[in-house]
């Protein structure tokens, strides 16, 4: 029975243990809205295969529950799985099959009729018209990957799994999946995607989660999770050496390079004052003249990092 | 009920054969066609009749059952063993299809290749013998519940196999041999006992028997026997395949 209209997919107090004992997730609570792009960030083994998986209904829950658009993806299987479609990490096609063929048996598998008109549009979109009649075989890695996508959006899901979409793909590929994301996000479709590129979450995602032991450490809106999490530092290049930082400096907690001519000053953007202006006056009380000053934001991957090493 | 899904999986499979015509079709007409030569012509010659039969038309049945058997283990192994093997399986897992709906794609293709299999082979035998079918829609029935019998069977090969030569251990080590002890190239009245008595707890020479006696109304053993046979197989079958999808067993973790 439908619950819900919304968020697009509850997923509650999961759980899965593989055989041996082995917890590959543990207790995930996450709700993902209509129409966004969510990234799951995560090393490997972290578990985002396995909960891509159990939403699929490729590997069965241990415990907790999970719906899909308000259906449970057990009791109401045939609905959850008709609206999402699936890119696996792997590259796994029907070498012998043409790419026309494969992405009609896809569409039909999910319970949709033919659909030439419809196939054509997924290939076009994709760049693959002209390699309709082609075996996949003869394809490359990444044309293989884009019939991966074009298999998965054969039923016109309306949630997408894409399982590490550019691994191993070149960057001007990467850039043309980008592309493809955004105009599935713009008809309204949503993506759930994993990945190793921090700058994939960066460049696509509009709310970034990490996942790193089976568990969900964090799950925020990418530009909040910058904002919070995010140190801005002021690179000063000294005129002159220093032996180490005056003591009427020590609560600036200032960080002195090795030859003595760089001072590197930790702030948050956050606070009502940086403390910059302070630190200038000082300096220049202390008689430390600087040659150059800039300032550097840490990206995402920092961020990702440090959650990881401090949730490991 | 999921048409398009079963349909995407029945044509999936029929095309496969298509794409192997030679290895699908061809090599099993040349084969039986050497059988006739061999058995048929060459050994049958100096081989009384068989039960009032003469000795090239008594191995006709058992040469579709034989074709029949191996065929259908093989193309429903394969099948699904395949999309395992490359990893394809999970387009299959994530597809809202039920077991019912794969068991009708992936058992109804190999079944219906073994069929048309058998009338070719059956079309072959015409060339050597001079074909007599006493009853034609029994022996379609047997042909039919052979096949989906033994596709079946094939299919829970194919799941329980996680490499090539658990799959082609089965069809050679233990079909193939009760095969051909199970009377589908003799009478079992001409084995000494106690091979006799033993034959008859080979399950094909039920099926033999039960085939042959569409052909010519001569029986090993009775015909409601061959048939109650072949149905406790096929629900046995079924209801196995049945439990390996209902617990993912080799499939979902």
């Amino acid at each position: 029975m439908k619950s819900d209209e919304n968020p697009i997919l509850r997923i509650t107090a999961l759980n899965k243990f593989y055989s041996g004992g082995f917890q590959a997730l543990k207790d995930i609570n996450l709700q993902i809205e209509r129409g966004e792009i969510l990234a799951l960030l995560g090393p490997n083994g972290a578990g985002k295969t396995t909960l891509i998986s159990v939403v699929c209904g490729i590997v069965n829950p241990s415990s907790g529950s999970v719906s899909v658009d308000g259906f449970d993806i057990i009791k109401d299987f045939r609905k959850t799985r008709s609206i999402i479609g699936l890119v696996p990490q792997e590259l796994t096609t029907d070498s012998f099959e043409t790419v026309f063929n494969t992405v009609s048996f896809s569409r039909g598998l999910f319970g949709k009729p033919p659909s030439p008109s419809h196939i054509e549009k997924v290939l076009r979109s994709l760049s693959l018209w002209d390699k309709k009649d082609n075996m996949i075989m003869t394809l490359s890695g990444g044309m293989k990957r884009r019939v991966l996508i074009a298999k998965a959006l054969s039923h016109e899901p309306t949630v997408l799994f894409l399982d590490e979409p550019t691994a191993g793909v070149d960057v001007s590929l990467r850039k043309d999946m980008w592309q493809i994301v955004r105009e599935l996000k713009e008809e309204g479709v949503t993506i759930i995607l994993t990945t190793h590129y921090i700058e994939e979450a960066e460049e696509i995602a509009d709310r970034v989660g990490v996942i790193n032991n089976g568990e969900i450490i964090l799950i925020e809106e990418k530009d909040k999770l910058m904002e919070k999490l995010g140190k801005k530092q002021l690179i000063l290049d000294l005129r002159d050496s220093l032996a180490s930082v005056p003591d009427s400096m020590a609560d600036y907690n200032l960080e002195l390079s090795e030859d003595g001519m760089q001072l590197t000053y930790t702030f948050n953007t956050q606070r009502d004052r940086t403390g910059i202006t302070a630190l200038i006056d000082d300096l220049k009380l202390a008689d430390i003249a600087f040659r150059d000053l800039n300032t550097t934001q840490s990206s995402l991957e920092d961020i990702f990092v440090n959650l990881v090493e401090e949730s490991s | 009920m999921n048409i398009y899904g079963i349909m995407a999986i029945y044509k999936f499979e029929m095309a496969r054969t298509r794409r192997t015509l030679v290895q699908s079709i061809v090599a099993p007409v040349i084969t039986t066609s050497l059988y006739f030569i061999v058995f048929g012509a060459a050994i049958g010659s100096r081989i009384d009749q068989v039960d009032g039969i003469s000795y090239g038309a008594f191995i006709v049945p058992g040469l579709i059952m034989l074709n029949l058997l191996t065929n259908s283990i093989s193309n429903a192994s394969f099948g699904i063993y395949f999309p395992k093997f490359v990893g394809t399986v999970y387009e299959m897992l994530s597809a809202p299809v039920s077991t019912l709906e794969v068991i009708l794609g992936y058992v109804g293709a190999a079944a219906s290749k073994a069929v048309i299999l058998g009338i070719i082979i059956l079309i072959t035998a015409g060339f050597f013998i001079d074909l007599q079918i006493a009853h034609p829609v029994m022996m379609m029935v047997f042909i039919l519940l052979t096949a989906l019998s033994f596709s079946l069977f094939g299919f829970i090969l194919g799941i329980w196999a996680d490499n090539f030569e658990k799959l082609s251990v089965v069809p050679t080590l233990l079909v193939t041999p009760l095969v051909f002890l199970g009377g589908s190239f003799y009478s079992t009245d001409m084995l000494p006992e106690p091979w006799q008595t033993v034959s008859h707890f080979n399950p094909v020479l039920y099926l033999v028997s039960g085939l042959r006696w569409s052909f010519y109304e001569i029986s090993e053993v009775s015909v409601m026997l061959s048939l109650a046979s072949i149905l406790i197989f096929m629900f046995s079958c079924l209801a196995v395949v049945y439990y390996l999808f209902k617990t993912g067993y080799k499939l979902r973790s």
